[in-house]
């Protein structure tokens, strides 16, 4: 605290900004602010005020209030399965991915052999395209010509992909393959600066490897724990990519990602439907948004 | 970032002589269960890679595990040739090389106002430009569609005479997603550097820019390094703004493209391997070559100082 305040004391009157500085402050700073406000906030409002609306995407604006949003919640019937799925990526990502690639970080932290070709390993499949790990998922599990079926043996092939029931699971694994590294990552860092004198000092004082994980370790990893749960919920609400690769996101693969797409792109060009999908998936990140924000502010004011 | 624990001296390692022998069975468990779990997640690339060497009908007759009897490139090269891949991947470089150099400079420096200027409503456009990289796409891709059907752009540009159906179209998407996360983690970077270097260059009468270009910049070469290795990947693997501003087939990114790819070769899927493959290799040559700064990029953003 005496630091910050000798700092400020420190810090030099108003500052006179020749032209030239405020020159180059508006350009640099203006393009960036612009572009952020034009391709980013402003499209989120403009889908917000769209989402009340019937628009083809052609022909006149028409004010339908709440239309939408009723049409969506009673007679659609991809929404509550695409919402369902989407707080199933969720809890696959939250609760298998990252506490399984928080089991790995402890273990390659632990200071084993080969640790880094460990690491490696286990992050490539981050670095892969989601695209890519779609295309993957379907030479591994598809019916006919997939290896996992040619494995398996047997007179009637599962369809793992087909199969409405089964499919979602198989991509959630393929979601978590890649998440799982993700985290490691995260908390491999978080580990690395960990001051190893507390782990010392509770092993000094009888600690159990494991009480001293629960009890000294994984407190003072909490930043990154923000940061994991931030990540895993902002990544399943995106999810996208793996499920339009493997069939567009159709039969049992559905996603509110995906409903925003079939409803803009395409011949069906409801614009003031798919709008209103996407301002659903607005509200609910922007909740965590939020919180993540006020949390950071807070750590900002601390300095 | 670590300065913390550098400064505090490690304290001498008690002697753990007699647990010795239980360690080592740990570490013996520790290594199975690692080299197992890196195997299996190594596994579906390799799978990729055998079937990309292999004729499909050799696959087929005899079974994905079988003993090769051929191996060959022929599919990459079919790949290559007969879907022009290589057009796809100068589609690629063209959005991601400018996409991520614009990205960098535009982000450094309103990472450079908001964190060493001391500007007024610097918090605000922190957080404007966090928020907006926190945002799931599908949210501004409606309006974005519109708004670029309706801007005009000259022949020269964009054949399609709109920004819709152009680079252009995706570039900029791209530079103003991925401002958001560069500004964060430039800002928290820059917060670490000292203040003292650039009150010295004020005293000394430098203007904003030279504080920006010659005091500030030179200082966060390894955290524009670890970013750049980081956004070209994203932007390179992007698959959904190729998809959605882009209708002219010859225009999209290589991984957009691959979907094409697929229901043109939708019965060999061997050949299939070999263009996923082949639009994995570039991320991983760059993982590879580049794994520390990569990793860096992340954990900067993560770990605030």
């Amino acid at each position: 605290m005496p630091n910050t305040r000798a700092r400020r004391a420190k810090r030099p009157g108003p500052r006179h900004h020749t032209r030239r500085d405020l020159a180059v402050l508006g350009v640099l700073l203006g393009i960036p602010i612009l572009l952020d406000l034009a391709l980013i906030w402003g499209p989120t409002l403009a889908s917000v005020g769209l989402s009340f609306t019937t628009w083809d995407g052609i022909g006149a604006i028409h004010w339908a209030g709440l239309t939408n949003y009723d049409n969506l919640f009673t007679t659609y019937p991809q929404f509550w399965p695409a919402v369902r799925h989407n707080l199933l990526w969720l809890a696959a990502l939250g609760l298998l991915a990252a506490p399984f690639g928080l089991l790995l970080a402890v273990l390659i932290d632990r200071g084993v052999r080969f640790s880094r070709f460990y690491q490696s390993t286990l992050y490539m499949p981050v670095v892969l395209s989601l695209a890519v790990v779609g295309f993957i998922a379907q030479l591994i599990l598809s019916r006919d010509q997939g290896a996992l079926n040619a494995v398996i043996g047997g007179r009637n092939p599962t369809d793992w992909l087909g199969n409405p029931g089964l499919n979602i699971w198989m991509v959630l694994l393929a979601a978590c393959w890649r998440h799982t590294g993700y985290v490691m990552i995260l908390y491999l860092a978080g580990l690395k600066s960990v001051d190893p004198g507390l782990k010392e000092a509770a092993a000094l004082d009888g600690a159990s490897e494991r009480q001293a994980f629960f009890r000294i370790v994984l407190p003072t990893l909490r930043p990154v724990n923000v940061i994991v749960g931030v990540i895993t919920v902002i990544e399943s609400l995106r999810a996208f990519d793996i499920v339009y690769a493997i069939n567009k996101g159709r039969n049992g693969l559905e996603l509110l990602s995906v409903l925003v797409t079939d409803n803009i792109i395409g011949e069906a060009g409801r614009i003031g439907f798919g709008s209103a999908i996407a301002v659903v998936l607005l509200l609910v990140s922007l909740g965590f948004i939020v919180t993540y924000l006020v949390q950071e502010l807070r750590g900002e004011e601390r300095r | 970032m670590t300065a913390p624990a550098a400064t505090a001296p490690p304290a001498p390692r008690p002697a753990h002589a007699p647990r010795a022998p239980a360690r080592r069975r740990g570490r013996f468990g520790v290594h199975l269960f690692l080299s197992t779990v890196s195997l299996a997640f190594l596994a579906p690339l390799l799978l990729a890679v055998y079937a990309s060497l292999r004729p499909y009908e050799e696959t087929a007759a005899y079974g994905y595990f079988s003993l090769p009897r051929h191996l060959s490139f022929d599919y990459y090269h079919q790949a290559f040739t007969d879907s022009g891949m290589g057009r796809y991947f100068l589609n690629s470089l063209l959005i991601a090389v400018p996409g991520v150099l614009l990205t960098l400079f535009l982000a450094s420096f309103v990472a450079f106002a908001v964190s060493r200027l001391r500007i007024r409503g610097g918090l605000v456009l922190l957080m404007l430009f966090t928020a907006g990289n926190l945002l799931p796409q599908q949210v501004i891709v409606t309006p974005l569609y519109v708004l670029f059907n309706k801007i005009p752009l000259p022949y020269w540009m964009s054949a399609s005479l709109t920004m819709y159906d152009s680079l252009w179209a995706v570039i900029a998407v791209q530079i103003a997603f991925q401002l958001g996360f560069c500004v964060f983690v430039l800002a928290n970077f820059m917060r670490t550097l000292p203040r003292e270097i650039l009150e010295a260059a004020i005293v000394d009468g430098a203007g904003v820019w030279a504080q920006y270009r010659r005091v500030t910049l030179p200082l966060c070469r390894p955290a524009l390094a670890a970013l750049g290795t980081l956004q070209f990947t994203w932007m390179y693997n992007d698959f959904l703004w190729g998809l959605v501003f882009l209708s002219d087939g010859d225009k999209l990114p290589v991984t957009s493209a691959l979907n094409n790819l697929r229901g043109q070769f939708f019965t060999d899927y061997n050949l299939l391997a070999a263009g996923s493959v082949l639009v994995a290799l570039p991320t991983i040559v760059v993982f590879l070559l580049l794994q520390r700064h990569f990793i860096a990029g992340l954990t900067l953003g993560a770990s605030k100082g």
